[in-house]
C-alpha cells in the first residue's frame, strides 16, 4: 500500500513536469470546444443553444483524452529500466499502475475542471442540482478510471512509446461518430448502429441529462456498464501484461 | 545481512531458454560474501539473463540459484530485501531531479520522509552528486547518471548488489570514477556481481571471473590462474613472408590468439619453457626458414578471453593488443 502511494506521488510529479503532454491535454479539448462552438456550431442545428449541446460531449472528450496519454507514459516506462528496478525492489504491478492510474484520475479532474470553467464562461448553463452534479461527477469518474486502466493496458501491449501514441490518436476520434458534436439522426443510416451503440454515446447523454435535464432514459445504465465492464476487462488484461512482457 | 559461511550467490545446474534459443546450459558456481565477482563473455553469451535470475526478475528454466541464501523462486522476496540491481539502462526519472529520485528509492524501501531525506543527502554526498542533486537528470552527464543509478540502487543497504555492465558506454574518466566506487563498495563489505565485455575492468576490479560462453562458463578462477590456464605467456612470431605467414595460420588453427597480417605476426599460447617455445617453434616451422623473430610476453586477459571463448572479445582492443 504505501509503495502504491510513493508510485502516485512519482506519477503526479512526472505529469506535473511534462509540460508539452500537459498543455497538449488541456489545450486540445478547449480548442476543440471553441472551434466547435464559434466556428461550426452556428451550422449545426441541435435544438439548443450550440454550447449547450457541445460541452458534454467536449467534457467527455477530454477526459478520454487525457486518460488515454497514460499509454504513453506506462510504455515509456516498460520500455526503458525502471520497471526492473521497481521489480527487483519489490514493488510489482499493483503498485505500478496504480500509481500511473491514480494520476491520471488526477491530472483529468483538473482538465475537466477547466474545460467546464471555460465553458460557464462562454455561455454554458447547466440546469444541474447538486445531487446532478454529484452524479455526473460519479460517472466521468468511473468512465476515466476505465479508460485510464484500459490506456495502461494498452501501454503494456505495445513496444514503444510512438506507438501508444497513436492509441490516443484512436481514442480522440471515438467521440466523433457519436452524438458528442452533432445528433446522430442527421448521420447517414449506415453509421448509426456504431454511433448509437459505441461508449462514447451513453456517456455524453448520461452527462447531457444530468447537466441540462434531456430524457436519461436507460443511458446511465448503459454507461455504467460500459465503464464497468472496460474496467474489469482492462485490469485484468494489465495485470496479465505486466507479468508477460516483465518476466522475461 | 548474510553470515560469512553462506555464499552469496550459489548456481547449480541453472538453465534457461527462450523459445528454441538455449540462453543457459547448465551453469555453477558460487561467490563468496564480500568479494567482487566478475562474469565476462562476449555479447549475446547470456549474461543479462543470468543477472535476471539471480535479481529475480526472471524465472530459471532448470536448476537452482539462491542468493544471500534464499532462493531465488520460493523466496524471491526475501532475495529482492538482501539485493540491489543496477542494469545496462539507467533506471531513473529524467524528469526527477537526482535528490527526488533518490528520496523515492529510499521511501520505497519502506524508510520514512524524514529518514528517505537523509539517506538520500548521505547517498549524493558519497556519489560526488550534491551539487547536481536539485537538477532534474535529464540534464545530467552519463557518467552522472550511472552514478546516481548506482546511487539508487543502494538506498535499502544491500548485501549483494548486481551491475550488468556498468561502464559500458562511459567514456575513460567516468569508467575509472565508476571503478573507485564499486570497489569502496567491496571494502564496505558487501558482494558485488558484475558483467562486463570490457576484460581490463575484469582484470582489475574482480577477485574472481567466469568466463561465459554460449551459455556455459568456459573458466573460473583468479584473473591470475585464467592466464595461467592458457600458457600465462604468449609467443609473438614473426614470419619471414605472407605465405609462411599463412601456412603458420593453418597449421596453428584457432590455437593462434593474435593475428597481425600487417607486420606478419602470430602469437600463439605457450607457458614461456624453453622446452615449449622450441616444441612450437619447430612444429611451425621444421624448415628453420618460415619464422624472421619471436618475442615474449605474458599473456592478457585478452588472450585468455581469446583462447576460451574463440572470439575476440571488441575487436578494437584486440587489434591494438
Amino acid at each position: 500500500m504505501s509503495s502504491a502511494l510513493v508510485m502516485v506521488d512519482r506519477s503526479v510529479r512526472l505529469s506535473r513536469r511534462n509540460l508539452d503532454a500537459l498543455l497538449t491535454a488541456l489545450m486540445l479539448p478547449i480548442m476543440l470546444m471553441l472551434l466547435f462552438v464559434y466556428l461550426f456550431g452556428g451550422a449545426i442545428e441541435t435544438g439548443t443553444k450550440y454550447v449547450t449541446y457541445v460541452v458534454p460531449g467536449v467534457i467527455m472528450l477530454c477526459a478520454a483524452f487525457g486518460a488515454s496519454t497514460t499509454a504513453v507514459s506506462v510504455s515509456q516506462d516498460v520500455t526503458g529500466g525502471i520497471v526492473d528496478r521497481f521489480r527487483s525492489m519489490d514493488v510489482g504491478g499493483v503498485a505500478f499502475l496504480t500509481g500511473h492510474v491514480v494520476a491520471s484520475v488526477i491530472r483529468n479532474v483538473a482538465s475537466t475542471l477547466l474545460v467546464l470553467g471555460i465553458a460557464l464562461i462562454i455561455g454554458f448553463r447547466p440546469t444541474a442540482g447538486p445531487l446532478e452534479w454529484l452524479a455526473a461527477a460519479g460517472a466521468l469518474l468511473l468512465f476515466v478510471f476505465a479508460i485510464s486502466w484500459l490506456s495502461a493496458a494498452v501501454g503494456l501491449l505495445v513496444r514503444s512509446a510512438e506507438a501508444a501514441g497513436g492509441f490516443t490518436f484512436f481514442v480522440m476520434f471515438l467521440p466523433y461518430p457519436s452524438s458528442a458534436f452533432v445528433p446522430i439522426d442527421t448521420m447517414p443510416g449506415w453509421i448509426h448502429g456504431f454511433a448509437e451503440h459505441q461508449p462514447a454515446t451513453p456517456i455524453i447523454e448520461t452527462l447531457r441529462g444530468l447537466m441540462l435535464g434531456t430524457d436519461l432514459g436507460t443511458a446511465p445504465w448503459l454507461a455504467l456498464a460500459w465503464s464497468g465492464g472496460i474496467l474489469l476487462v482492462s485490469v485484468a488484461a494489465a495485470g496479465a501484461l505486466f507479468r508477460r512482457r516483465t518476466a522475461a | 545481512m548474510c553470515s560469512y559461511n553462506v555464499p552469496a550467490v550459489e548456481v547449480t545446474a541453472l538453465q534457461k531458454s527462450y523459445g528454441a534459443k538455449r540462453v543457459l546450459t547448465g551453469v555453477d558456481l558460487r561467490v563468496a560474501p564480500g568479494t567482487l565477482f566478475a562474469l565476462l563473455g562476449p555479447n549475446g553469451a547470456g549474461k543479462t539473463t543470468m543477472v535476471r535470475i539471480l535479481a529475480t526478475l526472471t524465472e530459471p528454466g532448470g536448476g537452482r540459484a539462491t542468493v544471500a541464501g534464499f532462493d531465488v523462486v520460493r523466496e524471491r522476496h526475501r532475495v529482492r530485501r538482501a539485493i540491489s540491481l543496477t542494469g545496462q539502462y539507467a533506471a531513473v526519472d529524467e524528469l526527477q531531479t537526482g535528490a527526488e529520485n533518490l528520496r523515492m528509492m529510499a521511501r520505497l524501501t519502506g524508510l520514512s520522509r524524514p529518514d528517505a531525506r537523509r539517506r538520500a543527502a548521505e547517498l549524493l554526498e558519497r556519489f560526488d552528486l550534491v551539487d547536481a542533486g536539485d537538477r532534474r537528470a535529464g540534464t545530467y552527464s552519463g557518467g552522472m547518471r550511472r552514478r546516481l543509478d548506482l546511487a539508487a540502487s543502494l538506498v535499502g543497504q544491500p548485501s549483494v548488489i548486481f551491475l550488468d555492465e556498468p561502464t559500458t558506454g562511459l567514456d575513460v574518466r567516468s569508467r575509472q570514477a565508476m571503478w573507485d566506487v564499486v570497489s569502496d563498495l567491496v571494502r564496505g563489505g558487501v558482494t558485488v556481481f558484475l558483467t562486463t565485455q570490457y576484460l581490463e575492468e575484469a582484470d582489475q576490479l574482480a577477485d574472481r571471473i567466469a568466463v561465459l560462453d554460449h551459455g556455459r562458463l568456459v573458466a573460473d578462477g583468479t584473473a591470475a590462474r585464467l592466464k595461467e590456464q592458457v600458457g600465462g605467456r604468449r609467443l609473438d612470431l614473426t614470419l619471414a613472408d605472407p605465405a609462411a605467414y599463412d601456412a603458420a595460420a593453418a597449421r596453428l588453427g584457432d590455437r593462434v590468439l593474435l593475428r597481425d597480417p600487417a607486420r606478419r605476426t602470430l602469437g600463439v599460447a605457450t607457458d614461456g619453457s624453453a622446452a615449449h617455445v622450441r616444441a612450437l617453434l619447430d612444429e611451425i616451422d621444421p624448415g628453420r626458414r618460415a619464422v624472421d623473430r619471436f618475442a615474449l610476453h605474458a599473456a592478457t586477459m585478452d588472450d585468455v578471453f581469446l583462447a576460451l571463448t574463440g572470439t575476440p572479445a571488441r575487436e578494437k582492443e584486440t587489434a591494438d593488443v
